[in-house]
């Protein structure tokens, strides 16, 4: 008897409306996923827990190629640098730099990061606003590049001058309108209402800072790639204009990140791996402004690119569990899954793609996904079509590699471990599982607290 | 609890309720549930037979099987059984 | 001699009361003198009344939403071809085309499936937010326009345009203002229902008239019929219409898709101005619902455009026949359950 046993699906019934689809209708996610690079699912939840956060070495390596490729074909002097922000494990940073990625860091502690990661100073761009007294010294004197966000952190350049050993290497951040909403204007220094000039005026009158270069960065997730060629314009005239004015060659111009991944934003009616512009789209568009600006050969800049998400969000995945299905007052289903907000805080602004790990039937059903916080706002996805998961079914988020593992929050619950999986499908654990005592020994007890009686 | 009487249940896991006009799917379980059910069999000869014929076990199914009633109910397929007077 | 079959997949299938174009290029290629055809219809709901119209309709396949994607679109389209041997696909819903055009190649390539569509360029270039450029680099009228995306941006409006204008959503919907608190309310209105951007446009005093025509993806205007509404439903979609004989809508047409070398069907949205302006409203990428007024006039569109998606160079067509009409009806037709149970449950009939 238990031979001819079929496989069982939760019994499911709905309405047929009027504009609803069976599953000719529906989204890839119903396809299971039930191995990543060779691994199974089920047995990498087995050895690592659930949830666990999976990265792909493999898929990092060929995008960065796939980046690298389309950028240096069309450009003779390209430099990436890896954004720290977007995922900045040691094993993922050392990863790019085997690639040849310098370090693009917006604070102290990334600095440090890079440097024990044992980035050389020169090979570290320091962008953001916020950069210490102290922090500025160490990475002048280590030979960084610093991006100039605001006139305040110019002047504390010059005013910290006795302390420094050498003459600081900067550019300035440039925000501009490139026709797309909103313009980032709350960094760096506006270019059409002429900020931008001036802040390269008083640099130059300056003998502790070397104007080497010119920042920007448009914006985030951008879909057009034609507003980075309206950028690498403004870019290059500014550049042009320092030639002219001041006899000065840039050694670079760098352009930034920003590209999309291939994730779904929210409301978007097109699906995000369709809507992403390749890197072929937005090299083009980079490569054939500067190269058109009017640079003569031995004036070309070398062209430095910052992107983050559009490189490792592909390679990341997270495995989580469900944790409970129920019918909510209004009939509708939800599932309740392992992982919330706190970890995967990107489904604040995506549509991810979730699909089943094991095998399942012809019929699904639209499912509101849970996580497992207290709180109301943990919504993973609205509304999704999934077949009927059961307690402890397995399920794959995909294209969570960017801003989750920098951005999770430990709250409520610990953080789980992150999973490498290497070119020979080999996994390594490179963040352990968060325990009670990493998150209890920051913590303190003032003695009179120590005692209760209850 | 059986399913309302005039129900037309298709072999393709079609329903369509002629009183009220409203249009259903299923998947093949719960289309050999509702058969059951409508065959008159109480729920743990139902449990009995999906058990027996499935690779679930009891605690699995009886949930799934609660939710399942609870959707019939809210889709208004359902009757009560009247009370039989011994 | 027997004429050869194609086998043609056409989407659009909602003959309802603002319909979807594919039941009028339906007939229309029914009429074919060149060819006989095998129309597979491809819906996306199971309600499209030309999914029951089975002497116009062979045979109907579901498809997956525009929203699911390129490679769920693709996969179907690669199930259907093997049931049937698709030789054209004829895409109607705007909200498709963007998959369409983009998997074109691919479609060619690997199945041989001919898909006679605009560039992505020219589907990019005439949406609503680009459309004021787009006239001025094509030697067009566009009414003025600006796109903004803050309330904020209302207020300073005064000093570029005259009351009334228009608020226009990205996709559809536009309200005529009179005052600036109007323009406020109006463009909370369309930006909850449609987002952002908002378009805000001149206000063109005039008759709409609309030009259904073709392009060879050449530089060559093929065919062109140019019609006035006559009796318009609470949607504003054309009830009746009528051919017209004016000379200068049809130098829009052409001069338009000669710059634009654009390729396969389209609708001109025009405004006609009380001193013989023409001003272009809007670009329709494909053939508009009343598109069968056409073959009616002499000018078998969906014709060609299959003619030339197989291949083949086609002629341009020299005239059309003026004041000729058309008038909309609907019609109840009969389903049986088990047609309805069919499409729903397999997504095929």
């Amino acid at each position: 008897m238990y031979l001819t046993k079929k496989q069982y699906e939760r019994p499911v019934i709905q309405r047929v409306n009027v504009g609803l689809m069976n599953k000719y209708g529906t989204r890839t996610e119903y396809e299971p996923v039930t191995h990543i690079d060779g691994n199974a699912v089920a047995d990498l939840i087995t050895a690592y827990g659930s949830p666990v956060f999976v990265l792909s070495e493999k898929t990092i390596r060929a995008t960065f190629r796939d980046a690298n490729r389309a950028f240096k074909t069309r450009y003779p002097k390209v430099q990436f640098a890896w954004s720290y922000k977007t995922n900045y494990i040691s094993a993922v940073c050392n990863v790019f730099h085997q690639e040849g990625s310098w370090a693009e860091v917006v604070s102290g502690f990334e600095y440090q990061k890079a440097i024990n990661n044992g980035v050389p100073g020169a090979n570290i761009i320091f962008n953001g606003p916020d950069k210490s007294e102290a922090e500025l010294i160490f990475a002048i004197n280590n030979g960084s590049l610093i991006h100039i966000d605001h006139l305040d952190e110019l002047y504390l350049i010059k005013e910290i001058e006795p302390q420094l050993q050498k003459r600081a290497r900067v550019a300035i951040r440039v925000n501009m309108d490139t026709g797309v909403y909103p313009a980032w204007d709350r960094f760096g220094f506006n270019y059409e209402g002429g900020q931008a000039q001036d802040a390269i005026n008083k640099i130059m009158l300056n003998t502790n800072m070397d104007l080497v270069g010119l920042h920007c960065h448009i914006g985030t997730f951008m879909l057009t790639p034609s507003a980075y060629a309206v950028a690498a314009t403004k870019m290059s005239e500014l550049a042009l204009n320092v030639k002219k004015k001041f006899k000065k060659t840039l050694e670079y111009i760098d352009m930034g990140g920003g590209f999309a991944s291939r994730n779904t934003l929210k409301g978007s009616y097109i699906q995000g791996a369709d809507a992403a512009p390749s890197f072929d789209q937005y090299a083009e568009a980079i490569s054939t402004a500067i190269l058109n600006a009017g640079f003569t050969e031995a004036d070309l800049p070398l062209l430095i690119l910052e992107t983050g998400r559009a490189l490792i969000d592909e390679a990341g995945f997270l495995l989580g569990s469900v944790i409970s299905n129920k019918r909510l007052a209004d009939g509708r289903r939800a599932t309740i899954m392992n992982f919330g907000v706190n970890i995967l805080f990107t489904s604040f602004w995506y549509d991810h793609k979730i699909t089943p790990a094991q095998p399942f039937g012809q019929h699904n059903e639209s499912t509101v996904l849970y996580g497992p916080l207290c709180m109301n706002i943990d919504v993973i996805r609205e509304n999704i079509s999934l077949p009927p998961l059961k307690k402890n079914d397995q399920v794959v988020v995909h294209t969570v590699g960017a801003y989750n593992m920098t951005q999770w929050m430990q709250f409520i619950a610990l953080r789980p471990a992150v999973v490498l999986i290497d070119m020979n499908q080999k996994p390594h654990v490179i963040r352990n599982k968060e325990t009670p005592a990493s998150i209890q020994k920051e913590e303190e007890m003032p003695a009179y607290l120590k005692e209760f009686k209850i | 609890m059986s399913i309302k009487k005039n129900i037309a249940i298709s072999e393709s896991g079609f329903i369509f309720d002629p009183s009220t006009g409203n249009s259903f799917t299923t998947n093949p379980i719960g289309l050999e549930i509702l058969q059951l059910i409508k065959e008159g069999r109480e729920q743990n000869e139902i449990k009995k037979h999906i058990t027996a014929g499935y690779h679930v076990d009891d605690n699995t199914f009886e949930k799934d099987f609660y939710d399942f009633i609870s959707t019939l109910q809210q889709l208004k397929l359902t009757v009560e059984n009247e009370k039989k007077n011994d | 001699m027997k004429k050869r079959t194609i086998n043609i997949g056409v989407t659009g299938l909602n003959a309802i009361d603002s319909p979807g174009p594919g039941v009028p290029v339906i007939r229309a290629l029914r009429e074919s003198t060149a060819f006989d055809v095998r129309i597979i219809g491809l819906s996306y709901e199971a309600m499209e009344p030309g999914i029951y119209m089975h002497d116009l309709v062979d045979k109907t396949y579901q498809l997956p939403l525009p929203s699911a994607g390129q490679q769920a679109l693709l996969a179907r389209l690669e199930y259907i071809h093997a049931q049937e041997k698709l030789d054209v696909i004829i895409p109607n819903f705007d909200a498709e085309l963007f998959n369409f055009i983009q998997l074109a190649n691919v479609l060619k390539s690997n199945y041989n499936i001919n898909v006679f569509v605009p560039t992505l360029e020219q589907f990019e270039a005439r949406q609503k937010v680009n459309l004021y450029e787009y006239g001025k680099k094509h030697g067009i009228d566009v009414p003025k326009s600006k796109t903004i995306f803050s309330v904020k941006d209302v207020y300073s409006l005064e000093q570029e345009f005259e009351f009334p204008y228009v608020i226009k959503g990205k996709f559809y919907d536009a309200i005529i203002v009179y005052s600036t608190d109007q323009a406020v309310a109006a463009f909370h209105r369309i930006a909850s229902k449609w987002g952002l951007p908002i378009i805000i446009q001149e206000f063109v005093e005039g008759q709409e008239v609309n030009v259904t025509a073709l392009g060879d993806g050449q530089g060559n205007l093929i065919g062109a019929v140019p019609m006035r509404k006559q009796y318009i439903t609470d949607k504003g979609k054309a009830w009746s219409g009528i051919s017209i004989d004016d000379d200068k809508m049809l130098q829009m047409a052409k001069k338009l898709i000669q710059s634009t070398k654009w390729r396969g069907g389209l609708e001109l949205e025009i405004v006609r101005t009380d001193d013989e302006k023409y001003y272009l409203l809007e670009i329709n990428p494909r053939f508009p619902a009343w598109v069968y007024l056409a073959v009616g006039c002499g000018q078998n569109h969906p014709e060609a455009l299959v003619r030339m998606a197989m291949g083949e160079t086609v002629a341009p067509f020299e005239k059309y026949d003026v004041g000729k009409m058309f008038v909309r009806y609907s019609y109840d037709m009969i389903v049986n359950l088990n047609e309805f149970e069919k499409i729903s449950i397999n997504g095929e009939l």
